[in-house]
């Protein structure tokens, strides 16, 4: 009881304290700097009329390249954490017949719209890590659906280590013909597609669809490692 | 007076750090922890909004003037990443703990190490 009156003692001095910090920063006001100038050039510097995605890619690309990173070391502790000699799935009970077929009708719509996130990542709200998170929800139904089911390990792994070097390899391009890593080469030195549609918006789609598969399949990694148990022999 | 956002983030991180600070059971201090992660997301997203402003996607009828800053939104796609990877390490971790001392109470797991 000591302890929790302790606590929420302490917490309403650092409430209090935060508080009277935010004071100093209105709600709702124009404080743009760096933003403005996002807004006003994302069009003719980028190709792309999402300006967060642009941001996220283009202007700030390498924040991105760690974040892929940090969700790659994450699949591979998760990995290496649970690893176990012998893995299988223990689960008993299959799910009812309306779950399965309805998994069975709902996982190509579900693969297919995550694909249509992250391909129009420059045009609508989205982008990579959502299209390969709803992807990686089609795994997760197939695995609470079927008490036998697995992701394709083999293709799996590999594919995740294919998309994580093109990112890469794309930076490099970059850097063999701007000068520096992540430098957009498909936008800045041959201007392909109109602004507003599909064929546009630079290297910001293709690095997006390696984003997007490689984060569904990390992520649906990540769910195969937690979901099985370790069976001794 | 201030901000019902900011509030609102403000509270969502202190119930995460009540959650932390008093707790015993390890899953609920992961509860609170992805609580202040969510309070602090929230908190990022409500500094860059201009009121009156729409998203910023410059597609017709929404100009470089009528959209919010696309900043804090893009800070907040890095963040909620980085918050996923360190939740789903944590909870391995948990179950490792799970597996060799058959409890989750964090005193006992203190009492057994010693």
């Amino acid at each position: 009881m000591m302890k929790r009156l302790l606590a929420i003692g302490l917490i309403l001095v650092i409430g209090y304290w935060l508080a009277n910090g935010l004071a100093g920063v209105p709600f709702g006001e124009d404080r743009m700097l760096v933003g403005q100038y996002y807004l006003d050039n994302v069009k003719q510097q980028t190709g792309a009329i999402n300006a967060v995605t642009a941001v996220v890619v283009n202007y700030r690309g390498f924040d991105t390249l760690g974040e892929v990173t940090v969700l790659f070391i994450a699949s591979t502790g998760v990995g290496a954490l649970l690893w176990r000699r012998k893995k299988e799935r223990t689960a008993e009970v299959e799910g009812s017949v309306v779950l399965t077929t309805g998994t069975k009708l709902l996982v190509p719509f579900v693969i297919l719209f995550g694909s249509y996130i992250f391909i129009h990542g420059h045009l609508t709200p989205g982008g990579g890590f959502p299209g390969g998170a709803t992807i990686a929800t089609a795994f997760l139904l197939l695995y609470m659906a079927f008490t036998a089911y697995e992701i394709p390990h083999k293709g799996f792994e590999k594919t995740e280590g294919v998309a994580g070097m093109s990112y890469v390899l794309v930076g490099l391009i970059g850097l063999a013909i701007g000068g520096y890593f992540l430098f957009d080469w498909i936008w800045q030195t041959w201007k392909i597609g109109t602004v507003g549609e599909l064929l546009s918006g630079g290297f910001i789609p293709v690095i997006y669809m390696l984003i997007g598969i490689k984060v569904g399949t990390e992520l649906s990694g990540i769910i195969d490692n937690m979901i099985k148990e370790g069976v001794s022999e | 007076m201030i901000s019902a956002y900011y509030f609102g983030a403000i509270s969502l991180v202190l119930i995460g750090l009540y959650a932390v600070l008093v707790k015993k059971n390890l899953l609920k201090i992961l509860v609170g922890l992805s609580i202040m992660e969510t309070g602090v997301n929230l908190l990022l997203i409500s500094i860059g909004y201009v009121s009156g402003r729409s998203a910023p996607i410059l597609s017709e009828g929404i100009g470089p003037n009528q959209a919010v800053d696309p900043i804090p939104q893009a800070l907040v796609l890095t963040a909620i990443v980085i918050g996923v990877a360190t939740t789903a390490m944590a909870l391995s971790a948990a179950i490792l703990i799970y597996e060799k001392y058959g409890t989750l109470n964090v005193e006992e797991i203190r009492r057994l190490r010693g």
